[in-house]
């Protein structure tokens, strides 16, 4: 019980102070009956830190790593390399142990860096402004039609078939209880997307339009007509981004006209984990601003006059509105937003855009290898780091296969869209700059294999 | 105070400040840190990227062609920043930390290490479950100890922090009300002293809400509560112990009574910390109770998050859980329940909450710690912290005015009110006072209920030394805001700011840096 400083003589000392004969004595006001006086059934007792590492060390070793073969799975989650400083920096115990700056005066660390990550993310999306970050890029989705809903009084949202499967799954299940009307479809194996269809969907009851970029499939397409389609009709354009690496290579959907653009910001700076801990990331246009989810950071100015940065324009939030909140959010993803931040830095615009012309091309040469595979077809014309693969045969079995041959091949199309046998024999293949020639080579390789 | 592209410059000394100006606005270890924007530009970077292999563009129509506006810095321009800017930030690490409801305690670094571990750190979400047996086993494992914990039947454990949580099992409720039939019950009570987050959740997830009054000693009034139930309403949201610091004594009667009008009951776990090893919330007829992981399990918070709010569920909640949840069959292997593989035994999930897994990373810390701890350390730790609590409470009570002081022995946390201060003196004076005496401050004005409240919580990792120096530090500021001291009512003197103006930050926002040569050019 090595976190415990209190020693029994404390303890005696400290029940004199309060006055109770006994520990028990502190604990009267709970009922008999929910008492619990034995063991905790089958926990064992505490255990020294040599014997948790090994118990842990164990359960991860059951696991096959992102770096350990040739790796291509992305769809919403992305294997990029962090500089070793990232880590280091977060892991310094003023940021780590900090709390929500509630105390500004002593929390100007945190407040400075949420400034200068709602800037950089509101460049990068396109947007005026951003917020201090949301649990990750699916809930800043579903926040986002949230708002929509808010800012034009309609209920309809219309989702693009592009949007990854999960987020309309996240969005679905809300709607459920909100009585939001989502109208979606599965996309097609086809080298657009469903832009024409979004457009003519939209009507006097649409609160929002809600389009991937790039799409599931890893398509791209120019937001700007579906934009000024919306507008017309007054409804907003929600632009989600899932790979933000991407917006060094491409334009901006806050460029193209998007009102709203959420984003997962994993990527940049904080690493797989197996889904979790993310970061969303969440701008918008000023005039919004007031309807925006989640926290903010704002500059102001000290006593003295100089300048300092708050948590601002908290009448939005749950502590003061209670139930008139626009959102029940209570904090942030500060310690990913602060990751986020700090790899931002290192990258620079220069380093963005390299970056992204890595993946790029990385992956240009990789669809071009792979399409000479017999069965193999290349879906998508048109992509970033991305690309969807039409097999010859189901998907779900032939990733399986690979993995048993070390190469962790893509995502079926058939696990995120059970039951759709259009989609059966799709295969989206991520490419990032960790990913090597040799790696590509022993996908196409053994995809022939496993194909024959 | 100006800025220029090179950096902070302060223009004049500040009248009333003590120390002369120097050209820097640095002293010694207190330092001025401009920002990215002011000392960074687009040029510099600090990676090297590897050169792009030659190949024909695929980007069609849409390659960028105008600047994003990112400044970057090199790598050793980067660590001085970010370890600046860690320098003007209070952490646990630096000392005492008791803001209370929040649960600030020590975070073991073996948490860390175990969580960077590749075979957890570096999974892909939707890598094939055959490959990811370890990561699965984690989440699997912690859920059965959550089980055991609190006395439920299931949880699930994808919600991404408390508030989530909460919203978890709210829309379990509703999903089981619909099943039964009973989707007119509209109305959510939820007692006055509760967290905002929870009407905020009910409301959100299309509910009407209903505040319960407190009793005079700070718990939910019973009798009130009982008229009030009815075939219109859905739940009751309870914290337990309170954010009066109390134990709800009546949590049993006040299930048996809701659970008998067709209702449920919701109970904001957010202060297990308090309870664990020691009472299972089970046992009170608990239907769902979201646990803040990173509170009562000890993942540091990070300067707001990430969290991490699973959710216990009683049988009749638990079909409703949403996707995905793991699956242990008989011979080891560990099944991801989701959209591919749910089938005709889960027809009640409500669905996803979020993307992927919920909070890997979140849970290796969390389970690290309960097995660090054992049965016997987790008791020991509930034990520790109402202690130390009870301590704060009955060596301060003669200083200040604890309003519940006679409720009986307080849980996690110890309040006190403004009330007995100096005429024109508040709990913001005693908490920037604090802060000059190199303590984090307490939770200010909350619980509503209590007038300047001040919510003093030290969590079981603190001796009996740093306690004792606290509770001197917090006497003499309380001394001298009863004594009416002005000097406190411009503190803190020694913090990196001094009091800061939130009503302009929320008059005239500034949420982005803008160029002030490009924005003086603009005007």
């Amino acid at each position: 019980m090595r976190y415990l400083p209190l020693t029994s003589q404390d303890r005696t000392e400290m029940l004199a102070v309060i006055g109770a004969s006994s520990i028990d004595n502190l604990f009267v006001d709970v009922p008999e009956i929910a008492r619990l006086d034995g063991p905790i059934h089958g926990l064992p007792m505490h255990a020294s830190e040599l014997a948790v590492e090994r118990h842990m060390t164990a359960l991860a070793r059951k696991n096959v790593a992102a770096s350990d073969g040739p790796f291509f799975l992305g769809c919403g989650a992305y294997k990029h390399h962090v500089p070793a400083s990232v880590d280091h920096l977060i892991q310094r115990g003023e940021f780590l142990t900090a709390y929500t700056p509630y105390q500004p005066e002593i929390a100007q660390g945190t407040l400075q860096m949420l400034f200068e990550f709602q800037t950089q993310v509101a460049r990068l999306l396109g947007t005026d402004v951003a917020n201090a970050s949301m649990y990750d890029g699916s809930t800043a989705c579903w926040e986002a039609i949230g708002m929509a809903r808010r800012v034009t009084k309609r209920a309809k949202a219309i989702l693009s078939s592009g949007l990854h499967p999960h987020y309309v799954s996240v969005a679905k299940t809300m709607a459920k209880f909100t009585g939001d009307v989502l109208e979606t479809a599965a996309p097609h194996l086809a080298p657009e997307g469903d832009i024409a269809d979004l457009i003519a969907a939209i009507d006097g009851d649409t609160s929002c339009v809600v389009v991937q970029y790039p799409d599931i499939l890893g398509r791209i397409a120019d937001l700007s007509e579906l934009a000024a389609a919306c507008q017309a009709k007054k409804a907003l354009l929600i632009a989600v981004v899932t790979e933000p690496v991407a917006l060094g290579a491409i334009r901006s959907p806050g460029e193209m006209g998007a009102d709203i653009v959420v984003g997962e910001g994993q990527s940049i700076g904080v690493g797989l984990q197996f889904g979790g801990p993310y970061v969303g990331l969440f701008g918008c246009k000023e005039k919004y601003v007031r309807q925006m989810p989640g926290r903010l950071c704002g500059e102001t100015q000290d006593a003295d006059g100089r300048r300092g940065f708050v948590l601002t324009l908290s009448t939005r939030e749950q502590h003061i509105r209670r139930e008139k909140a626009t959102s029940n959010i209570c904090t942030n993803s500060g310690l990913c937003a602060l990751a986020f931040s700090i790899h931002m830095t290192l990258l620079g615009e220069a380093g963005l855009r390299a970056l992204a012309e890595t993946n790029h091309a990385g992956a240009v040469a990789a669809a071009e290898r792979l399409v000479q595979v017999p069965g193999v077809e290349l879906v998508t014309p048109v992509f970033f780091n991305e690309f969807t693969l039409k097999l010859s045969q189901e998907a779900r079995p032939i990733v399986r296969a690979l993995a048993d041959k070390g190469i962790l091949a893509g995502v079926s199309l058939g696990r995120l869209y059970p039951g759709d046998d259009a989609l059966a024999n799709g295969l989206v293949v991520a490419v990032t700059e960790t990913t090597t020639a040799e790696d590509v080579e022993a996908l196409a390789t053994a995809l022939q294999e496993v194909l024959a | 105070m100006s800025i220029n592209a090179s950096g902070w410059r302060p223009e004049a000394p500040q009248q009333g400040t003590s120390a002369a100006p120097t050209f820097t606005g640095n002293k010694a270890l207190m330092l001025e840190e401009a920002l990215i924007f002011e000392i960074g530009d687009t040029t510099t970077t600090g990676v090297e990227v590897a050169a792009p292999a030659k190949v024909q563009s695929r980007l069609g129509e849409l390659a960028r062609t105008t600047a994003i506006g990112l400044p970057g810095l090199s790598e050793p321009e980067t660590v001085r920043h970010y370890t600046r800017l860690s320098r003007q930030n209070y952490g646990i690490d630096l000392g005492f930390f008791p803001l209370g409801s929040c649960t600030m305690k020590h975070n073991p670094r073996l948490n860390e290490k175990m969580a960077r571990l590749p075979g957890f750190a570096d999974v892909h979400p939707l890598a094939p479950v055959d490959t990811v047996q370890g990561a699965l086993g984690v989440i699997n494992e912690l859920a059965v100890w959550l089980i055991e914990l609190t006395g439920m039947y299931g949880v699930a454990m994808t919600p991404k922090a408390g508030a989530h949580g909460e919203l978890c099992g709210i829309l379990c409720i509703k999903a089981a009300l619909e099943k039964r039939g009973e989707g007119h019950r509209k109305v959510v009570l939820v007692p006055e002293s509760a967290h905002g987050t929870n009407p905020a959740t009910a409301a959100f997830a299309g509910f009407k809400v209903e505040d319960i009054p407190a009793t005079a000693e700070g718990r939910v009034d019973l009798d009130a509560l009982k008229s009030r139930l009815g075939p219109d309403v859905a739940a009751v949201m309870i914290t337990n112990p309170n954010t009066c610091g109390l134990f709800e004594r009546d949590m049993k009667a006040i299930s048996d009574a809701v659970h008998a009008a067709g209702g449920y009951v919701y109970c904001d776990g957010a202060n297990f910390n308090a309870i664990v090893g020691r009472v299972r919330p089970g046992d009170l007829g608990i239907d769902a109770m979201h646990i803040n992981l990173h509170k009562t399990f000890s993942t540091p918070h990070g300067g707001g998050g990430p969290g991490s709010g699973p959710v216990v569920l009683s049988e009749a909640l638990a079909p409703f859980g949403p996707l995905p949840f793991t699956e242990r069959h008989a011979d080891g292997h560990i099944t991801l329940v989701e959209e591919e593989t749910v089938d005709d035994r889960h027809p009640d999930s409500f669905g996803r909450m979020t993307a992927f897994n919920g909070q890997m990373g979140m849970f290796t810390r969390a389970l690290t710690y309960i097995l660090s701890h054992g049965a016997d350390g987790l008791r020991q730790v509930a034990e520790d912290a109402v202690l130390n609590a009870n301590y704060i409470l009955r060596s301060l009570d003669k200083t200040l005015v604890a309003p519940f002081g006679p409720s009986g022995p307080c849980m996690h946390e110890a309040l006190f009110s403004d009330e007995n201060l100096a005429e024109g003196f508040s709990t913001i004076d005693v908490a920037k006072g604090l802060i000059d005496e190199g303590y984090h401050p307490m939770t200010m004005y909350f619980p509503l209920v209590v007038h300047g409240a001040m919510l003093i919580e030290p969590t079981e990792t603190e001796s009996k030394a740093a306690l004792d120096q606290f509770i001197g530090a917090l006497r003499s500021v309380a001394e001298r805001a009863k004594a009416g001291d002005v000097a406190l009512k411009s503190a803190p003197h020694f913090a990196p700011r001094s009091r800061l103006d939130e009503t302009l930050a929320a008059r005239k926002p500034v949420l982005v840096w803008k160029d002030p040569v490009l924005a003086e050019a603009a005007e």
